[in-house]
């Protein structure tokens, strides 16, 4: 006889819309004819992602952990599950730009179509569209939002799984420099699945440790007889699975080649909510399981930081390309949030977890501010995102240029944007639990990724235009939408961050 | 009236000015320009009114106002002035509008538009005075980096022809040292946390705290570099004189005239007060510094060929005199060094406006360039040496009553230190009369020669023998107009403050004095028994 888990549907009321709207959508997408698919798909992705929100704002408060005890409705990850389903409806936007691409779309109209065929190069110009890619960024948004809720390694790892499998597909789908994508594509897929191995592995060392995949018993264990080699072994491997997804260094490999891969809405995706869930689900994994044993991580969390932002700021310097640049970037910004995540404090006193959850909704604002811009400045062959291209743009496109400024002032962290009070909070949280010099290495970074931030605000404003520049294409609604909100956030989050800096203070608590 | 919120309405009516100049239509230039101009009038009479409503001999910090504007970290939007902020704020009022009108018809690169400049321009205005007036430590963290983001796009758009590589340095040494600083503020608000139990930024409660020694010692290092390099002290020097020479002569003026003087005023605002036993340990260092910096940099600027690059290195000169009085401890001293960065603002702005009007006649910034230019241009030559007399400290011009002020005060405390600067005042002498020389007196020659029709005589002019200088063709003259009336009304006041001050310091100094004082008895030296007279 097997008694149902506790099971309380309301709590997983985000979690429902999202897979909900998934479901839809394979269905319209098996049913609804070609021509109505586009706006059904948009809609229903749209309804799924802006409706898994509300109910987190709904859930705001609730402290408890359901479904057998598999997962956690808590502050923090209601927070996280809200940043991801915000930033999912805009990257959904920006998916749904129709104006920009002479061909209506940014993906690809029949990705099994081998590349440099007949068929191929008639589809280019078809304004046939291809919708699949809404039920698959609405599954991978699903999975991220049961990632960061998982307070079991099983669920953390089927979720894994969940928000990856789409994440593959979806990078392959651009419509130009399709082999570019595909590469990117089978790249993500083998080093993804790679780092699932090392994810499973750690999973079966920690089960052999503890005898539990429940975070609650593993912090037990640790507890009790921290000291168990399994243990240390098995958090090891975890951590490896979870920085692989984050992008740290130096398991950041993947990243500037699917960056620059991937059709830039994707990208965008990939970049901000990716990114959320996996430090999601890191915070969790180390300061639910081994909150109480510190100094079995810390050590290794406090050394791949450096690297991190050393690697990112540094080889972001070589980078001639924009979309490889920000891959850089988000290396490097991926150690600075490391460094609000060594801000753990004795016994979970520190600001450390607000810290990173503020960081991760600041920088998944910009950064989906950024790609959207780049989406807009385009060439015969697509996106033009190499750096010489963009010089002069400030006289082409005053707009297009400040707004480009105010995300790169952002990501450089200069004050009165977001990305300053956010970096503020981290570094904060890191002195406050005495890791100064890890926030002395991460200014010194911090100086060297704003040269490059830097470089192309020089190329914009100061540089003379080229004569076969690019062209700045005019926006439709979505994507305009997409840039009034997150240039607005940042500025906000900038001059009067108080509401939500509070906000993420009260949710800062992980149900235990 | 003290009750009307001076410091906030002087920080948001430039920024409301920069918001409505860069949101006028394209082709109202002029518009935009009056609008600039009317705003940064309104400032100036405003700060005129602040300096009334200021009670010299009252408490410390006037003018306040607080509202909570970070409240998880303790942010508070804190204003408020002592005597030494105050008289910052005049000479901000006093420049922008100069400076303002100094660039009416400045010819700007291609494509780009009066209205932007004007635009940054206020901004930078709004900032300056916010980043003197902040009293909470995050507020004038914020001040001191968001200024930079105007002044670089003031070089970097506005500037000469290397200002993408002089914008992108300014910006990186000044980014830099400030990332060093916000690691020192957040570890000052980890000490404030540990010992007050609640984190603050205020000024006032951070003055209070204990730090151990050790502690002091880093945060005021963290606090003195970045100070350093926006002064700058040798050896954080090198960027500016890229920085003040590519930049448009508006943001050179305001560059060095009031940017810089955040570092010195940083100096005695921070480094003081809230790391009192680090700074008396760090002292003789500092010392060291300043006047290597006085001789170095004065040796430096003889060397020059470039006009804008020569009067950007006797700046760095002037900072090592202006940190000389700071860390010399006594009240005269310090008081002389607060005096003197009021006037090197006007004086080597005067000398960066003219040499920029001279420079806007022959299109070239070498010295080499032009000769004999005062008989032709009397006035231009006039308002030349007036700001080279004073720059040179000549008693009876403002920079001499500041100077006198330094030395003096600097003697007893530190006699070999102060010996050895006087060297500079001689060195400053020679810089400054060589290129006056050079540029002004002699037979006319340089880009300015025309070639005319009718024989002009030229021995009426050939005066200057010392001159190195070619032999004047003979049938050549000087085509070079005079100070027009516009320029003649931006460098009269400029002028007027000049000697005024030389003759009649005292309404200045009495701001100053009781600020120094209780800044030096915040580090536990009381100055000298004359220093006291005011508390």
């Amino acid at each position: 006889m097997i008694a149902a888990p506790h099971l309380s549907l309301a709590d997983l009321a985000p979690l429902l819309f999202v897979f909900g709207a998934a479901c839809v959508g394979v269905l319209v997408e098996a049913f609804a004819p070609r021509e109505s698919r586009h706006p059904v798909q948009v809609a229903v992705a749209l309804v799924g992602t802006v409706g898994a929100l509300v109910s987190t704002l709904f859930l705001a408060g609730a402290h408890e952990v359901t479904a057998g005890g598999a997962l956690a409705v808590d502050g923090a990850g209601l927070f996280l599950q809200a940043t991801i389903a915000g930033l999912g409806a805009l990257a959904i936007l920006l998916f749904a730009e129709r104006s920009l691409d002479p061909a209506r779309s940014a993906f690809v109209a029949a990705a099994a179509v081998p590349v440099g065929s007949p068929r191929d190069r008639e589809l280019a110009t078809s304004e046939r569209v291809q919708t699949e890619v809404y039920p698959l960024a609405t599954f991978a948004i699903g999975g991220m939002l049961l990632f960061v809720a998982a307070n079991d390694l099983l669920i953390m790892f089927v979720a894994l799984e969940v928000l990856s499998l789409p994440l593959y597909l979806i990078s392959g789908l651009a419509r130009r420099r399709r082999l570019l994508s595909q590469e990117a594509a089978l790249k993500y897929f083998l080093l993804g699945a790679f780092a699932s191995g090392f994810f499973l592995y750690g999973l079966a060392l920690v089960y052999g440790a503890t005898g539990s995949v429940q975070l609650r018993d593993i912090r037990a264990a640790a507890t009790a007889g921290g000291t168990d080699v399994l243990l240390v072994l098995g958090l090891g491997l975890l951590v490896v699975g979870l920085l692989f997804k984050a992008s740290v260094a130096p398991f950041h490999t993947w990243t500037p080649d699917v960056y620059q891969g991937a059709a830039t809405p994707v990208t965008a995706f990939m970049a901000a909510c990716t990114k959320v869930a996996a430090f999601g689900a890191i915070l969790r994994l180390l300061y639910v399981g081994f909150g109480t044993s510190e100094w079995t991580w810390r050590p290794l969390i406090y050394g791949v930081a450096i690297v991190s932002m050393v690697v990112g700021a540094v080889l972001g310097l070589t980078q001639t390309d924009l979309k490889r640049m920000l891959a850089y970037s988000s290396i490097a910004h991926a150690g600075f949030l490391l460094t609000g995540v060594i801000g753990l404090g004795p016994g979970g006193t520190g600001s450390g977890l607000s810290a990173t959850i503020f960081y991760l909704l600041a920088y998944g604002l910009s950064t989906i501010g950024i790609f959207a811009v780049l989406t807009l400045v385009r060439d015969g062959d697509g996106e033009a995102s190499h750096l010489s291209q963009w010089a002069g743009l400030a006289s082409r496109s005053p707009v297009t240029a400040a707004l480009m400024s105010l995300f790169l002032l952002s990501m450089a962290g200069i004050p009165l944007t977001a990305g300053f009070t956010a970096k503020f909070a981290v570094f904060r949280a890191a002195i406050q639990a005495g890791a100064w010099p890890l926030v002395v290495v991460a200014l010194l970074a911090s100086a060297v990724a704003a040269f490059y931030y830097l470089r192309v605000i020089v190329l914009m404003y100061f540089s003379p235009p080229s004569v076969e520049g690019p062209t700045v294409g005019v926006p439709g609604l979505p994507t305009t939408l997409v840039l009034a909100i997150t240039a607005t956030a940042t500025l906000a989050l900038g001059i009067f961050p108080g509401a939500v800096l509070d906000i993420a203070q009260r949710a800062a608590i992980f149900v235990g | 009236m003290s009750s009307f919120p001076f410091l906030i309405v002087l920080i948001a009516l430039p920024a409301a000015g920069a918001a409505v100049v860069a949101a006028l239509p394209r082709g109202r230039e002029l518009l935009a320009k009056q609008v600039a101009l009317a705003v940064s009038l309104l400032v100036l009479v405003l700060t005129v009114l602040a300096t009334v409503a200021f009670h010299a001999g009252g408490a410390r910090f006037q003018l306040t106002t607080s509202v909570s504007w970070i409240a998880s970290f303790g942010v508070r939007f804190a204003l408020g002035v002592d005597g030494i902020a105050l008289v910052m704020l005049l000479l901000i009022g006093v420049l922008v509008p100069v400076v303002i009108g100094a660039s009416w018809d400045d010819e700007l690169p291609s494509g780009r538009s009066m209205r932007a400049y004007f635009a940054w321009l206020l901004l930078l205005e709004a900032m300056m005075v916010g980043v003197f007036a902040a009293t909470d430590v995050f507020l004038f963290y914020v001040f001191f980096e968001a200024m930079l983001v105007p002044m670089y796009f003031l070089i970097g758009s506005f500037g000469g022809p290397r200002r993408q590589y002089a914008a992108v340095k300014f910006f990186l040494y000044s980014l830099v040292g400030g990332l060093i600083m916000l690691a020192a503020v957040i570890g000052l608000y980890v000490v404030s946390n540990s010992q007050l139990g609640a984190g603050t930024f205020a000024f006032d409660a951070l003055r209070q705290l204990d730090i151990t020694p050790g502690v002091q010692k880093l945060l005021f290092l963290g606090f003195f570099i970045a100070f350093a390099i926006k002064a700058p002290l040798v050896p954080f020097h090198t960027w500016l004189p890229d920085a003040g020479s590519e930049a448009p002569i508006g943001g050179a003026v305001l560059l060095v005239g009031i940017l810089d003087k955040v570092g010195t005023f940083g100096f005695l605002r921070y480094c003081l007060p809230l790391f009192p036993d680090a700074s008396r340990a760090f002292a003789p260092a500092v010392l060291v510094l300043a006047v290597a910096g006085i001789l170095y940099a004065a040796l430096l600027a003889m060397g020059q060929s470039d006009m804008k690059r020569l009067v950007s290195y006797t700046s760095i000169s002037h900072f090592g005199f202006i940190a000389l009085g700071i860390f010399a401890f006594t009240t005269e001293a310090g008081t002389g060094a607060v005096l003197y960065m009021v006037n090197h603002g006007l004086a080597t702005g005067l000398l960066f406006l003219v040499v920029g009007m001279l420079i806007a006649r022959g299109g070239s910034r070498q010295i080499g360039d032009y000769g004999g230019v005062a008989a032709k241009a009397p006035l231009l030559a006039g308002a030349f040496l007036i700001a080279g007399l004073a720059s040179l400290s000549l008693p009876g011009t403002n920079s001499f009553v500041s100077e006198f002020l330094v030395l003096i005060g600097s003697f007893h405390a530190v006699p070999v230190f102060t010996i050895l600067a006087t060297v500079g005042m001689v060195l400053a002498a020679l810089y400054i009369l060589l290129m006056y020389q050079r540029t002004m007196q002699g037979p006319p020659r340089g880009v300015l020669l025309e070639e005319s029709e009718a024989p002009e005589p030229v021995s009426a002019h050939s005066g200057g023998t010392a001159t190195v200088t070619a032999p004047a063709p003979v049938r050549s003259r000087l085509r070079v107009l005079d100070l027009s009336r516009r320029e003649l009304a931006v460098v009269a006041p400029l002028i007027a403050l000049i000697i005024g001050l030389g003759v009649y310091p005292q309404p200045l100094l009495r701001l100053i004095e009781p600020a120094v004082h209780a800044t030096l008895s915040d580090v536990g030296v009381s100055g000298t028994a004359t220093g006291g007279t005011h508390r």
